[in-house]
């Protein structure tokens, strides 16, 4: 123990709050997450569903004045190689995250328990700007929010595989409504996942101590935390 | 407009196939990828578009392992199905071949045994087959359409292919080429068409010989068929070449 520790009785030295597999595929998860929205949004670009395209800055697979002139085409075939071949990224990463997480009582101790009435308890607080951060313990908004995309990521891979296969995957697009409503809920969850993004990152540069946690993997936890770890 | 350099290739045919593909590689990462992959070197772009490539050949194996020979495509009741069909090529509707019926000759060629060249009244004359599917666009959109004709089964056996090769590839009066793995063409639902909706095909929908295989994208569904050919040699295809993958099952 260091003198500082000491003089902070409440405060331990750094625990690790982040495991290392979750650390990997969180990396990880956030390239294929930059591969499968650049891409998508090319590929919706081409037949959009509403009359919205989606900045051609942002989007992957090349440019498409040059796709146009070599053959008539705006970039949707590259595209596709991109999201086709980071969708194995996507699944294999997510696959070894589950796993881990269901495995291991990362997702129990993480995630649970929550409930409505702590999220609104919670809400209000981060609201007002009252809601402490705890490195190593996660709030009801948090913990909410977590499950929602982890969620929304599952309905993203089982949308996608609809629509990508809708005749031999029938029963999985009939379950979605049709070919063309699991196009529509692909859609929703890719913007349902957005919106968490904006969110994440908004409240990584809100309190920056979050990012090198997410690295090394720890953080100074307060003794309450800690306890309960 | 861009000058397009598409006609020249077409005319090109075999040749020009290579300056294409170089240029796909050359086009492949954009602003918007270099500013997404921050780290990743631009003078890589070959090596990226190799690792696509190979993953797209992976994605082709996957789904040929997918692919079950006996599992039929949805059908649809006979109201489903739309008469004003959605007409799609990568030209406009202006530019469709004109096929004079009376002199048209479906040519054979590779592994078959019997390659006289059939006229229309012949391919008339073949069993008839009729389906409503849905037809699955690559760019996202989709129709469900009626569509008659040969099954290709039977038509591979009628002229003695061998049906234990790899593919069967096809030829269009426009340039376009693709071709499928044999397991498809060999899929109940796989149709040489002649008609749809009831009506001999009209112009923009392939007269006289369009492929109808359900089980596939839109784009391995060629038109204007002119010449058709089975082969162990790897055809790829007008699109295929130019990055769409291969397999493209639905």
């Amino acid at each position: 123990m260091t003198m500082e520790a000491l003089a902070v009785p409440a405060v331990r030295a750094a625990d690790v709050i982040h495991p290392l597999v979750v650390r990997i595929t969180h990396w990880i998860n956030a390239i294929a997450m930059v591969v499968m929205l650049g891409s998508g949004w090319r590929i919706w670009n081409n037949e959009p569903i509403f009359d919205y395209y989606f900045p051609v800055w942002a989007t992957l697979g090349g440019d498409p004045a040059a796709s146009q002139d070599l053959h008539n085409e705006l970039g949707l075939a590259s595209a596709l190689q991109w999201h086709f071949a980071g969708m194995w990224l996507l699944v294999i990463n997510g696959l070894i995250y589950f796993i881990y997480g269901l495995l291991s009582g990362h997702f129990r101790r993480a995630f649970f328990p929550v409930s409505p009435r702590a999220f609104l308890r919670d809400l209000l607080a981060a609201f007002s700007f009252r809601l402490p951060h705890h490195p190593g313990a996660y709030n009801a908004v948090q913990k909410a929010l977590y499950l929602g995309v982890l969620t929304a990521g599952i309905v993203m891979v089982l949308s996608g595989l609809a629509i990508w296969k809708p005749g031999q995957f029938q029963e999985l697009a009939w379950l979605f409504g049709g070919f063309d409503i699991a196009r529509l809920v692909h859609f929703l969850g890719m913007s349902a996942i957005v919106l968490f993004l904006i969110v994440h990152v908004s409240l990584v540069v809100i309190v920056p101590k979050t990012l090198p946690s997410m690295i090394t993997g720890r953080a100074r936890v307060h003794a309450d935390v800690a306890n309960q770890m | 407009m861009h000058p397009n350099p598409l006609n020249d290739i077409l005319r090109n045919g075999e040749t020009a196939r290579p300056i294409a593909r170089r240029g796909f590689l050359k086009g492949s990462l954009s602003l918007g990828s270099l500013t997404l992959l921050t780290g990743c070197d631009v003078t890589h772009t070959d090596e990226v578009q190799a690792v696509l490539n190979g993953m797209s050949q992976w994605n082709d194996r996957i789904q040929a392992a997918l692919f079950n020979p006996h599992r039929l495509m949805p059908t649809y009741a006979e109201e489903k199905a739309v008469k004003d069909f959605r007409y799609n090529a990568y030209y406009g509707e202006d530019k469709v071949p004109k096929i004079d019926g009376a002199s048209y000759r479906l040519i054979l060629s590779g592994l078959v045994d019997n390659r006289k060249p059939w006229s229309l009244t012949e391919l008339y004359a073949l069993p008839q087959a009729s389906q409503i599917t849905r037809l699955v666009c690559v760019e996202g959109w989709s129709m469900i359409g009626k569509w008659s004709g040969v099954p290709l089964r039977t038509f591979l056996q009628r002229i003695g292919g061998d049906l234990t090769a790899k593919y069967v590839g096809f030829e269009c009066a426009d340039g376009y080429y693709s071709s499928i793995d044999m397991a498809s063409a060999l899929h109940p639902q796989t149709l040489l068409t002649f008609r749809i909706s009831d009506e001999i095909l009209a112009p923009k929908y392939g007269y006289p010989l369009r492929l109808r295989i359900p089980t596939k994208l839109g784009f391995k569904n060629p038109k204007w068929i002119t010449a058709m050919y089975v082969t162990n040699r790897f055809p790829g295809g007008f699109w295929e070449d130019r990055g769409y993958n291969w397999f493209s099952g639905v």
